[in-house]
């Protein structure tokens, strides 16, 4: 069973190569499969996670959330899709016409990129990167940029303020967030994110760097712009952020886009600390997909429990609480290895 | 009652006969609509005594507007189809509220909450408030009441649903 899709793929390149396609072809008609595969996969994800968040949100809450279309409202999501395609595209006089209409297309464009490295099971990632970390980490944080276009872009005031902040935010986030990450290269040994997965077959390294854990996943949630470190589209103070002047399809896409990143960012978390394909019972590349929802599941109990953090609050907890954490893990991990290596060597 | 015109019977007409020859025929429209009047989201917009009933309609486990998928309060006129014109209007907010509404994208709805919104309710003889909210915009749904309960509310929106979708 955890071998099905790579044997459809293998059989889909014997197929095509015993057409007469050169085996180049073959793996570029593959690797076209495989991107359908992901964007399929994104948009269906997108679906059932903005339900899942109205039901999750109504659970905290005590209320019932959507129940109406449909059985539990599953196909609430499908009517709002349907309403946010044919609302009017308003594009307003004064904007900066190239960036404004740009930016969604690249946010969604590069929230799609990520899932290439992703390893689903042994040997199932689209493009099995040996600097697959850093490409994630670098891509994920372009997609700020795109904030930025649209707060640019749009010419409104509090566009840019949003703009400004989610800049900021990322500034200061991204900091602990690849020093967090240290730690795991240096146990691991690797970048490429299937071998920091096979290094987990025995133990799983939330169990190593709980430190680590913790400090990823407050700055996670900070680069995924949510609660309660949402400030780029605080609406009691800034309308909608960055994204007031985008109506219709354009602001669907900044929103799948979000979702997008919340997915993509679940999964690393899974990958790095949770084990990744490891686990007892299912199918390889049924428990990513198990894993990466209790964790998004973790980030929609965040969000809808706390209120909002004030602005200068969280400049300050990253740089005086999070970014020494992060080091200190460096320091405590470099001992460890050390310590283990010396015990080992008795 | 929905009085069609010759060409709407003609299309019916058609319509019929295809439909007895084994093939169905539907609108865009239809689907649109379908998606449109099951998703309504309002605009955080308020201005009196009324819109506490509203917030109480949107956030409170009691009454839970989510149940019907109108949860989505945006703060954005840009992203709202919406506008709750609850309370009563004053002179110097007439042209900001019709502004906002010209903000918004189609297509957008307005329903009128509360006796103030419809005709000006108890203020309706001041000096500053307009004498309803009808004179400045077209309003769809008409919701009375001082304040609206929230189940009026409710019945309110999918009395707007039910005219989205050309029931009514
Ligand atoms: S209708 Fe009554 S409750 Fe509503 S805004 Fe007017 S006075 Fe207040």
């Amino acid at each position: 069973m955890d071998l099905w899709f790579t044997n459809i793929a293998n059989y889909i390149v014997q197929l095509l190569m015993s057409w007469g396609f050169p085996y180049f072809w073959a793996d570029l008609i593959l690797l076209l499969i495989q991107w359908m595969c992901v964007l399929a996969i994104v948009v269906l994800d997108v679906i059932i996670l903005i339900w899942l968040e109205r039901k999750a949100a109504g659970f905290i809450q005590m209320r019932l959330g959507p129940n109406r279309l449909g059985p539990f409202g599953i196909f609430q999501t499908i009517a709002d899709a349907i309403k946010l395609m044919t609302k009017e595209d308003i594009i307003p006089n004064k904007v900066d016409k190239w960036i404004f209409l740009t930016a969604p297309l690249f946010m969604i464009f590069i929230s799609v990129m990520l899932y290439l490295v992703l390893p689903i099971g042994e040997g199932l990632a689209v493009v099995d990167l040996d600097v697959g970390l850093l490409y994630f980490l670098s891509l994920s944080s372009l997609t700020t940029i795109c904030v930025l276009m649209a707060g640019w872009g749009s010419n409104n005031k509090w566009s840019l303020m949003g703009a400004m902040r989610a800049v900021a935010q990322m500034i200061t986030y991204e900091v602990p967030l690849i020093l967090s990450l240290l730690g795991i290269v240096m146990i691991t040994g690797s970048l490429r994110l299937s071998d920091i997965v096979a290094a987990q077959s025995h133990v799983w390294l939330i169990i190593m760097q709980p430190l680590a854990l913790i400090c990823y996943f407050i700055a996670a949630t900070a680069e995924l712009n949510r609660g309660p470190f949402d400030m780029p589209e605080a609406e009691q103070e800034l309308t909608a952020g960055a994204y007031t002047e985008y109506t219709g399809m354009r602001w669907a896409l900044f929103f799948l886009a979000e979702y997008t990143n919340l997915v993509a960012v679940s999964a690393l978390f899974v990958c790095l600390f949770l084990g990744g394909w490891h686990g007892p019972f299912l199918p390889q590349w049924l428990w990513i997909p198990v894993k990466t929802y209790v964790v998004i599941c973790v980030f929609f109990w965040i969000k809808w429990t706390f209120p909002r953090i004030r602005m200068d609050h969280l400049m300050s907890f990253s740089w005086k609480v999070l970014i020494p954490l992060s080091l200190l893990n460096i320091v405590l991990t470099g001992f460890g290895i050390e310590i283990f290596a010396w015990v080992r060597g008795l | 009652m929905v009085l069609k015109n010759e060409a709407d019977l003609k299309e019916d007409a058609d319509v019929k006969l295809l439909e007895n020859n084994g093939v169905f025929c539907t609108w865009f429209d239809k689907i649109w609509n379908w998606g449109r009047a099951r998703s309504f989201w309002p605009l955080n917009y308020s201005c009196n005594c009324c819109p506490i009933e509203m917030l109480v309609a949107g956030g409170a486990p009691r009454f839970d507007i989510a149940r019907y998928g109108y949860e989505v309060f945006r703060a954005s006129p840009r992203q709202a189809d919406l506008l709750v014109l609850a309370g009563p209007v004053t002179l110097k907010m007439a042209p900001v509220v019709r502004r906002v509404w010209l903000q918004m994208a189609e297509p957008k709805w307005v329903l009128a909450m509360g006796n103030c919104a419809i005709s000006g309710g108890p203020f309706r003889d001041g000096y500053s408030v307009l004498p309803g909210g009808d004179s400045i915009l077209p309003i769809d749904v008409y919701v009375p009441g001082c304040p609206v309960r929230p189940e009026a509310l409710f019945h309110g929106m999918l009395e707007l649903k039910a005219k989205v979708e050309g029931k009514r």
